[in-house]
């Protein structure tokens, strides 16, 4: 079995974002880029099924559709263990464009199974990994949060609203994983960074393809104004002002 | 040219998060001048019909017959059928499991282009532009949408429930659907339980309520207030509470009327998921703790000793 995780390049979760001149991108300056987390989960389920499943998966490949500065990011998904990435050479500028790229990668690769996170913690817009699935016609689950390995392809359990469903599903299969999905991600060990190096990093060209959407600018959130503090021995005044002056209850 | 708004039925009642849902396609469809088509799947209570109508319901495609849960691909062929009745300018979803689930495979189908968790009404309709969060809640993101169907997930709490009055007409909606490939095993319901999704208030527990037994009186204060549980990163992966309970910028992003944040240091990753929330009430041991810089009300104190009391002086308003 082969397995692809798709790998969004994100700015570390404790980054402050502030905005960069044309108000349509954040100032990259400083910020240190990871492994999108969610996508973090998913390779880190793909290695974790790899050592339980002696034998079974013959490799890992990991993807990411972006400019050279994504590389870092893959060299780090390799170090943590997949056999080899790719790179698609676009700058995206919407999920759509995204999930055209991957679908060409998985066609041309052939992997029995995609993973990729629920989202992107940039973007935040859930779409690559349903509109993959649509591309390409395979089985397919989203908030996934447990993933096995069973005799006719996968047992897994994903998240409805208001409760929780667990699946047969056969391969190939795409399914967009979050939490619960797997235990810590890995930190890379000197060997894996070591070993890193050496592993393939192929470059590809994209497709042509027309976004559907676009962002034109981005906005900060208001500053908060200061905290109302109440004293410790009067939860009743608390539910006061929460009744009266911000009428909230 | 219509507007089409998929209403989802739990357990065949529509939770208040779809009447907001109802309640902004009807202001869409009245601002671009559009019929509204509501689609429903599964079945639901006789009574439900009247509070949709008085939300601005009128025409329904009623597909009664069909599971209410439904393999992703599978369900993304019964709202084909739908769009391809109706030929919306419009397709409106929730922001949640299900609306994550189909609004891209709409967008696939059609080459239309999604505002995924669309804070309220747009910024403007032509050319469209909605407003989303970015950044995990860090940023906003103006996004415009060039296509001519536009395909809108509504962030839950960022429309007023609006009345208005509708006349529902039912329409039987049975699409010939194809085998999932998929297939359940089990289902497992939160019955009762109001989901974070619905909730307009959230009562959350981080590690400063110390252990999984202590969270007896939260769930109390909630079930008073009617509120959601939630809780931090920390918490659900000890095992104290469930995932789907995990806010924060790696779990749910919520924007509640009214969040209370019980022994919740406040770290960025955190405020992250809860900062666009209307307000903010923290209770932390901490003087210093950042909770109380994104906080609108705050306690020092102990959370164990103060859960007891908001619960007795919120019942006392109450009566
Ligand atoms: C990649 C990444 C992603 C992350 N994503 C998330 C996320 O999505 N959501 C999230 O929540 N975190 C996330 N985190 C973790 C985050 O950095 C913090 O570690 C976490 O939010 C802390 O949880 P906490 O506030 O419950 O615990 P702590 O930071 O341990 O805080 C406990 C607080 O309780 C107070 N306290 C203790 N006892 C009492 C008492 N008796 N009464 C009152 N107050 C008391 C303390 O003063 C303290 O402020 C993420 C971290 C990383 C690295």
């Amino acid at each position: 079995m082969k397995i692809l995780v798709c790998i969004s390049n994100v700015p570390d979760t404790t980054t402050r974002i502030k905005l960069a001149g044309d108000k349509k991108s954040v100032e990259t300056n400083g910020v240190q880029w990871i492994i999108n987390p969610w996508d973090e989960l998913a390779l880190t389920r793909a290695m974790e099924l790899s050592e339980q499943n002696a034998g079974s998966i013959q490799s890992i490949s990991v993807v990411s559709v972006g400019d050279a500065s994504v590389e870092p990011t893959l060299r780090k998904a390799l170090a943590v263990g997949a056999n080899e990435a790719i790179r698609v050479n676009l700058v995206p500028a919407d999920s759509y464009s995204v999930a055209v790229q991957l679908a060409e990668v998985v066609k041309q690769e052939n992997p029995d199974l995609v993973l990729l996170g629920i989202e992107s913690s940039d973007f935040n817009s859930s779409g690559v990994g349903a509109m993959l699935a649509e591309l390409l016609g395979f089985a397919s689950a989203s908030s996934v949060s447990s993933l096995e390995l069973s005799s006719s392809g996968l047992t897994i359990k994903r998240e409805v609203e208001g409760g929780t469903e667990q699946l047969e599903c056969p391969l190939p299969a795409i399914l967009s994983v979050q939490k619960g999905i797997a235990l810590e991600p890995r930190i890379p060990a000197m060997r894996g960074i070591m070993m890193a190096r050496s592993k393939p990093l192929k470059v590809v060209e994209p497709v042509a393809v027309e976004p559907l959407s676009e962002w034109i600018e981005l906005e900060l959130p208001e500053a908060k104004s200061a905290c109302k503090m109440i004293p410790e021995d009067n939860a009743k005044e608390l539910i006061r002002l929460l009744h009266e002056e911000a009428k909230v209850i | 040219m219509s507007v089409l708004v998929y209403i989802e039925n739990r357990d065949g009642q529509f939770k208040k998060n779809q009447l907001e849902l109802m309640s902004y396609a009807k202001k869409i469809s009245e601002a671009s001048n559009q019929d509204i088509v509501t689609l429903s799947i599964g079945n639901v209570k006789e009574e439900e019909w009247a509070r949709l109508s008085a939300h601005g319901a009128t025409r329904v495609l009623n597909g009664e017959n069909l599971p209410n849960q439904i393999d992703n691909e599978v369900f993304a062929q019964a709202l084909f059928a739908a769009i391809e009745l109706v030929q919306p300018k419009y397709l409106i979803l929730s922001d949640n499991n299900t609306g994550k689930a189909l609004a891209p495979r709409v967008s696939v189908k059609y080459r239309a282009g999604i505002v995924s968790g669309i804070l309220g009404l747009p910024i403007s309709y032509e050319p469209f532009i909605g407003k989303k969060r970015a950044y995990s809640g860090k940023a906003f993101a103006h996004v415009k949408v060039n296509s001519d169907l536009k395909v809108l997930t509504l962030s839950p709490n960022s429309f007023e429930i609006k009345e208005s009055s509708g006349n529902v007409q039912l329409e039987a909606f049975e699409p010939t659907l194809p085998t999932p490939k998929t297939k359940v095993v089990q289902a497992d319901k939160q019955t009762g339980k109001l989901l974070l999704s619905e909730a307009d208030i959230v009562v959350s527990g981080g590690r400063g309520m110390k252990s999984a037994d202590n969270w007896g009186p939260l769930e109390e204060l909630a079930e008073a207030m009617g509120a959601a549980t939630a809780c931090s990163r920390p918490v659900s992966d000890e095992g104290w509470r469930p995932h789907h309970e995990h806010v924060g910028q790696t779990g749910k992003i919520i924007g509640p009327t009214l969040y209370i944040a019980l022994g919740i240091s406040g770290a960025i990753q955190h405020l992250a998921g809860v900062s666009s929330s209307k307000v903010i009430v923290a209770i932390n041991k901490d003087p210093e703790a950042p909770i109380f810089a994104a906080a609108d009300y705050g306690i020092v104190g102990d959370v164990q000793k103060l859960i007891p009391q908001l619960i007795v002086a919120y019942k006392e308003l109450k009566q």
